[in-house]
């Protein structure tokens, strides 16, 4: 709508490609710790944006503690390693508090509960933030090491934007794996195809349920992390919106579905992107919506997801 | 399994019983055994025609502006009705039909900007409020049934996650509505007027008489709600009325019998949403404009604490409910009443839940003695702990305060530890044994004192939501009914 960049530039499109796929990387380790717990206890959990905010401002707190971004004490390498530990140590308790205080007495409430009580803790942790560390944007800003980039086909790629790519893909890998291969898998896939009958073969749910909030915030937490180090900055309200885009994400691609919420969150980081770079900044996220939208009107069950037969 | 799952009963009162069918025998019973002053009260208001009823809660409001010459209690009296208005519009959906509307707020903005643009200088349009009033009630139901469409087939999470981004594209679209570039015009075209709203709305306008002071904005808001509490009144008597809350307790069962149950829910939708819309065509009109600012997340939340704190479903405990909030916020914007009411309610909330007296005595005492301790300790090795006086601290409370909590100089990182501290003492006395609870209430006591004077004092808007989310929290893991509401009985 704005000026469109007609010449269509191949730079720029690639430039756009590589924004896509960071976002989108981030997205979809959000959409991933949605997905699992909607896939395990049907429960929207609204309070996972604020988990990645939380874990952002834990990666900033390690950031301070040594030296602050413009003059790290350790070497750079170390100081992201203990950044990125503590954001997903971190979240990945708070997740777990959230789960034992405030919905594990609503598991067999009337559904509307739980989700009331998620908005509640949305908003308690969206004033914590606030109120511990103020409305002021909180400056991630890069290290010499990462600002840095390599060259590809006439663009330059920051190192930041691989580190997050390839980290993300890393972590996904591992929750492959994690899901597929293992036991706790096995019971994850067990207690999310049909609780009770898990719990009749053996299988503690409360203990899968936990290590499922667990595993979601971790990945939430790096998230959190990634989206500061290649945004520079991050605020108290930054979980909202990516909160809003990581359960798209889901949704597009399957809610309940791994790989699906994978491909979800690269979709739409990529749509973002590209609307972003095309048509206009501001509606960016109404083109979002518009997305989400039209899959739940003529795929509501995800582009990877399959019909959920519902069993009376 | 390791841990076997506990029986139904120990999972705290609010647990729905599944399957427990002497519970549910019993239930009216015992809701009726309930002795005390409420009980009685309570059986009074159930005695009363649904008349009386509605006159026991206008009448005396209706002499409220007789009894205040400040123009600002006026306007608190017409923001309780606005709220109230839109807790019920709420209740309809959350209530009634139990769907999960997030995007509610932006209803209510849009027939705030809606009213604005049909009857003010935006578009010269200046139209009399009868004409302009159906309109925008009409277009919030259409809205809400276009909103509702994409997600009829599907949970009710789905809803919500739609409603949600509806509202915020809303405040996006009205932010930015002041520069829209069409592709059939060359120039951009403003239609909310952006950050800077709409201003210079017309005032109500019915039949030739202009609504021009605020008390008539009162009597407007008043008239406005007795119609709709008595419209709900009858609608939650209807077929309509019955079906919703038949879809409500079981959808499946519902369906089996017949009841349309999308339909419906796209009903209730609209309903909610027409509500949404007549209360914002009031409140641009007192507000003699709109505003993106007036409709953003945080009304979400006072909604719908409004909504559980009285109990969803019950026409009269929603009105409590957002008369109540509504005072209480107004009150927390002092901080010498805001401390009033917290140590009223600490206080209250002891004396209702410590039992025997004995037991609420020796907490209160060790309180109070714990704090004179830590004070004078620290007044002997800290002095600058104790240095600072209370914000608005005159007065006696503000005196035993002083004397009392530390009040360091510069409280910053002190007081978030206490913040952080204070959360996990606070989750942390759930799960202690009961004499282990009551010791280690006495710390938690003085550290709640502590957070409050030292950090919540300074940012009230942010101890509001904060306080919101809490209550929210706590209310749907205690007493999901809220006060006046039934407890929901599951069968299964």
């Amino acid at each position: 709508m704005v000026e469109v960049p007609l010449a269509v530039n191949s730079d720029f499109l690639l430039l756009q490609l590589v924004n896509g796929l960071t976002l989108g990387s981030v997205y979809a380790l959000i959409a991933l710790g949605y997905s699992m717990v909607y896939g395990i206890l049907k429960l929207l959990n609204f309070a996972h944006g604020d988990v990645y905010m939380m874990g952002a401002f834990m990666g900033y707190g390690v950031l301070v503690a040594f030296g602050g971004p413009a003059a790290p004490t350790i070497p750079i390498v170390l100081l992201l390693t203990l950044m990125f530990l503590a954001a997903m140590l971190g979240s990945g308790l708070l997740g777990v508090t959230i789960e034992r205080f405030a919905y594990r007495r609503l598991r067999n409430a009337p559904r509307i509960a739980p989700l009331i009580t998620a908005l509640g803790v949305s908003f308690f942790l969206q004033s914590t933030a606030l109120l511990l560390f103020g409305p002021r944007f909180r400056s991630y800003a890069t290290f010499e090491f990462l600002s840095g980039g390599v060259q590809v086909a006439g663009i330059r790629v920051a190192y930041t934007r691989i580190l997050v790519i390839v980290s993300a893909f890393l972590l996904m890998l591992a929750l492959t794996f994690l899901v597929n291969r293992t036991k706790l898998g096995k019971a994850m896939r067990a207690v999310s195809y049909d609780r009770e009958a898990a719990a009749m073969m053996g299988i503690d749910v409360d203990r899968v349920i936990v290590a499922t909030f667990f595993i979601g915030s971790i990945l939430a937490g790096a998230a959190g992390v990634m989206f500061g180090l290649v945004f520079f900055s991050v605020f108290h309200l930054m979980g909202f919106t990516a909160g809003l885009k990581g359960f798209t994400a889901a949704v597009v691609g399957g809610i309940g579905h791994i790989p699906g919420a994978m491909l979800g969150g690269l979709l739409i980081g990529l749509a973002e992107a590209f609307s972003a770079g095309y048509v206009s900044s501001t509606f960016q996220d109404l083109i979002v919506f518009s997305i989400l939208v039209a899959v739940m009107l003529f795929r509501p069950t995800g582009l990877l997801g399959k019909a959920d037969i519902r069993k009376v | 399994m390791s841990e076997p799952q506990k029986p139904r009963e120990e999972q705290g009162p609010g647990a729905p019983r599944v399957g427990v069918d002497e519970w549910v025998a019993t239930h009216e019973q015992r809701r009726q055994r309930a002795g005390g002053v409420w009980a009685r009260l309570g059986e009074a208001w159930h005695r009363l025609p649904p008349w009386a009823q509605l006159a026991v809660v206008v009448v005396p409001a209706a002499f409220f502006p007789f009894t205040t010459e400040s123009d600002y209690l006026i306007r608190v009296g017409i923001n309780a009705l606005l709220f109230a208005l839109l807790a019920l519009g709420l209740n309809i959906v959350v209530g009634y039909a139990g769907l999960l509307d997030l995007g509610y707020v932006a209803f209510w903005g849009f027939g705030a900007y809606a009213y604005a643009m049909l009857s003010s200088a935006k578009f010269d349009l200046h139209l009399p409020t009868v004409v302009s009033l159906p309109i925008v009630i009409a277009a919030s139901a259409l809205l809400g049934l276009l909103l509702g469409l994409p997600s009829r087939r599907l949970l009710g999470d789905y809803l919500a996650i739609v409603t949600l981004f509806f509202a915020q594209i809303f405040i996006t679209f009205t932010t930015n509505g002041n520069r829209l570039n069409l592709p059939w015009r060359d120039t951009p075209v403003d239609l909310t007027g952006g950050p800077n709203g709409i201003p210079g709305v017309d005032a109500f306008d019915l039949f030739g008489w202009e609504a021009t002071t605020t008390t008539s904005y009162f009597y407007i808001s008043l008239v406005t709600f007795a119609l709709v509490l008595s419209g709900l009144h009858f609608l939650n008597r209807s077929r309509t009325g019955r079906a919703w809350r038949a879809l409500r307790e079981d959808p499946l069962a519902a369906e089996a019998m017949t009841i349309p149950v999308n339909r419906l829910k796209l009903l209730a939708f609209m309903f909610g949403a027409a509500t949404a819309g007549l209360t914002g065509s009031i409140f641009a009109a007192v507000q003699i404009g709109v505003f993106p600012q007036n409709f953003e997340l945080p009304l979400l939340i006072t909604l719908y604490a409004m909504v559980i704190l009285g109990g969803a479903g019950s026409l009269p405990g929603v009105v409590i409910g957002a008369v109540t909030i509504t005072v209480l916020l107004e009150i927390l914007r002092s901080p010498d009443d805001a401390r009033l009411i917290l140590y009223a309610v600490i206080l209250l909330g002891l004396v209702g839940w410590l039992r025997p007296w004995r037991s609420l005595a020796a907490v209160v005492a060790g309180t109070v003695v714990f704090g004179f301790a830590v004070h004078a300790l620290a007044s002997a090795v800290w002095p600058r702990g104790v240095e600072r006086t209370a914000i608005g601290g005159e007065g006696a409370l503000g005196w035993a305060i002083e004397h009392w909590v530390l009040l360091p100089t510069q409280p910053g990182t002190l007081a978030n530890v206490g913040f952080v501290a204070l959360v996990a003492a606070i989750l942390a006395l759930t799960q202690m044994p009961r004499t282990w609870r009551l010791v280690a209430l006495v710390p938690t006591l003085y550290l709640a004192a502590f957070v409050w004077e030292n950090k919540l004092v300074f940012q009230p808007s942010v101890t509001r939501l904060l306080l919101l989310g809490a209550l929210l929290v706590a209310l749907m893991n205690l007493r999901p009914q809220g006060l006046l509401g039934t407890a929901r009985v599951e069968i299964v």
